[in-house]
């Protein structure tokens, strides 16, 4: 069967599925729509919050970037696994236990004031926007390259299925999906993974293999790439070459800003227990533990066979993928010194880094670029990170079906973060600001139709995202996470360990991080982003590192400020005690 | 008896977070240029723990967290409506 005809196959099963379960367990109260009636099982949840959190960037781009920044690449392998240390120990056990809805729910209970739930629900709607926009981008990239459809129907028909299943199932409904889209996604992972570390290492165990000799030679894998690396300029890629602090600063940022992402944490209010709401916290991070160690394996994997094979070797001659991804977009080569072999090494092959493509073709048959060749190094390669993952397979010759293997796995990384982010906005417009604010004379039926409505229309605005990309959206990552750690983080966390945190000092500290950390972040991403190198940055902590100051400024703001104003009410002191019980 | 709870919960929270700290932002990040100088097989120490080692801890500080926690749970609040509906 052709590359297409397997692809479609896989993909049009797979999606099967996907519409099967949500008809099976549609949503039939506000409790089955925000949070599955509490009767998810631990090792389901597990699952379920795994397929959640690993989103297309996950899946696409993370290897990606990790062979291209090397350890450096780090600090997002311990930053998006670390979190659920935090979640497990600090926070789900206790929000299980409070049982409500929402993450507005808890902060507009515990700190008894609306305001702090609209605080809340601006930071929360914010977050999750940011989020989505990059999966159904992914969504239009991975339809584009494998079904050979327009990237625009592409999205429309990810939003489909997500409209489908999101608003007729709920939580419910995106629970159960979720977790037949992990086991599409990690076995899309897994089963390349495997064939390229027995390829290159004899070894069929990811994880050891990147740590092994390469295949019929006494050299460790790892070793060569160093040496590779340095000879063609890079720095050696098992060294950092960021600061200590930015590195430090940049994976507390993200840990912390894991541990306070809205979509995540609903995820344990579905467990019918307190005691499974830690147990699932574990499932959860096994599952993800088992994508988070494999990549970094095929980060050095790809790394390697990229330059293998494209190294000094004529353009005329180059592998097949090579001039397909060209094709796409995702690959450009401008030929510095007109010898029609391909150089890669260090620094940008162009100036203004992405490729203007023309309608041209060149001597060799390359696509022409309208950018001039950028001459301060001999790199005339440009590569998207991106197709590390989705090109792999073909890069190491794997057979047809695991190429379109992987084009299954990559959308249901997309859809199932996009569904899960889609219904925490949702449910946070229905429940916090219509039910809980606007109106609240509300019944349960108007309730449960609102939030269907607000699914329908967040999908809508998501999907212009995708067919209209905001150019900003790799940047606004770091907005993410950042605003989780700064304002969601310690509104939660204060709210469980600390009783005499009264409304004025959440305020004032949700406020102070929001403030701080957006200020900073959008001064050098949009306002001067000319300055944005370490010799500008407050301490040496770059924008992506600055969610954990302002947490930090957000504790101190907040501790400082409750000092002035009185106790919270005794009701609060009772529902503290309450929650910390198991 | 509820806040001998609660304080046993806060000692083991803070023992775990400890490790959680030590393996990630310790030997992952701080002194992983010194660990760098041993290895094992062909990762670098220092690198193993910061794309490996770290995460793998991870897991294991949750399920030493699940399991203490039913322990004390146990402890506490043996004949409550909370314990024991599914366990295991």
């Amino acid at each position: 069967m052709s590359l297409q005809a397997l692809t479609y196959l896989f993909v049009g099963i797979s999606f099967a599925i996907y519409i099967g379960i949500a008809i099976w367990s549609r949503a039939r109260s506000t409790n089955d729509f925000y949070i599955a009636g509490k009767g998810v099982s631990p090792v389901a949840n597990g699952m379920a919050t795994a397929a959640d959190w690993m989103s297309a960037a996950s899946f696409i781009s993370m290897a990606g970037l990790i062979a291209f920044l090397g350890k450096d690449g780090s600090v997002y392998l311990m930053g998006w696994t670390g979190g659920y240390v935090l979640l497990a120990l600090l926070l789900a056990p206790y929000l299980r236990k409070f049982g409500k809805y929402t993450v507005p729910d808890f902060i507009g209970t515990r700190y008894y004031s609306k305001a702090a739930r609209l605080v809340a629900i601006i930071c929360l709607i914010f977050i999750s926007f940011t989020y989505v926009a990059g999966q159904m981008r992914g969504v239009g990239i991975v339809f584009s390259r494998f079904l050979e459809v327009d990237i625009n129907t592409g999205v429309i028909i990810g939003m489909l299925i997500v409209f489908f299943y999101a608003v007729l199932g709920g939580m419910k409904g995106i629970t159960y999906t979720q977790v037949a889209q992990y086991c599409v996604l990690i076995f899309a992972y897994l089963v390349p993974a495997i064939f390229i570390s027995l390829m290159i290492t004899n070894n069929p165990i990811p994880q050891l293999g990147f740590g092994d000799k390469i295949a019929g030679s006494s050299l460790y894998l790892l070793d060569k790439l160093d040496e590779l690396s340095i000879e063609l300029g890079f720095n050696a890629y098992t060294e950092y070459t960021k600061s200590n602090i930015d590195v430090f600063f940049i994976t507390a940022a993200l840990m912390f800003g894991t541990a306070g992402l809205p979509h995540v944490i609903v995820r344990f209010f579905t467990v019918p227990k307190v005691s499974d709401a830690r147990k699932s916290a574990g499932y959860a991070l096994v599952f993800i533990a088992l994508l988070y160690t494999t990549a970094p394996a095929v980060a050095a994997f790809a790394k390697i066979n990229f330059i293998d094979s494209v190294q000094k070797v004529e353009y005329e001659s180059a592998p097949d993928w090579f001039i397909n991804w060209e094709n796409i977009g995702l690959i450009a080569w401008k030929d510095k010194n007109n010898d029609g072999i391909i150089n890669y090494s260090s620094g940008n092959a162009l100036e203004g880094v992405k490729p203007k493509y023309t309608n041209q073709f060149g001597e060799f048959g390359e696509r022409i670029v309208e950018n001039a060749p950028d001459q301060s190094n001999n790199n005339e390669v440009y590569i998207d990170n991106d197709i590390m993952v989705l090109a792999n397979p073909e890069i190491a010759k794997l057979p047809n079906w695991v190429i379109a293997l992987v084009a299954a796995g990559a959308l249901a990384a997309a859809l199932s973060t996009a569904a899960g982010l889609l219904l925490v906005i949702s449910a946070s417009i229905s429940h916090d600001l219509m039910k809980k604010i606007l109106l609240p004379n509300i019944t349960e039926k108007q309730e449960l139709f609102y939030a269907r409505c607000a699914a329908a229309v967040a999908i809508f605005i998501a999907g212009l995202f995708g067919i209209y990309p905001p150019g900003f959206v790799a940047q606004v990552v770091a907005f993410a996470f950042g605003l989780a750690a700064s304002t969601i983080f310690p509104a939660l966390f204060l709210g469980i360990f600390y009783k005499r945190l009264n409304k004025e000092g959440a305020i004032a500290g949700m406020l102070t991080g929001l403030i701080a950390t957006s200020s900073y972040i959008s001064y050098f991403k949009f306002v001067n982003p000319a300055i944005n190198n370490s010799d500008y940055w407050i301490f040496g902590i770059s924008p992506e590192g600055f969610g954990f100051l302002g947490m930090i400024l957000n504790f101190v703001v907040a501790l400082i400020v409750s000092t002035f104003y009185s106790k919270p009410p005794k009701e609060i002191y009772q529902m503290i005690d309450e929650i910390r019980k198991p | 008896m509820k806040y001998s709870y609660w304080k046993s919960n806060l000692v083991i929270l803070a023992s775990l977070l400890v490790i959680w700290f030590v393996v990630s932002f310790g030997f992952g990040i701080l002194w992983s240029e010194k660990l760098d100088n041993f290895s094992i097989g062909g990762f670098k120490l220092g690198f193993w723990f910061s794309q490996q080692g770290s995460i793998y801890f991870f897991v294991l500080i949750i399920f030493i967290y699940v399991y203490l926690l039913n322990k004390l749970d146990k402890k506490y609040f043996d004949n409550s409506d909370q314990s024991n509906i599914e366990e295991e």
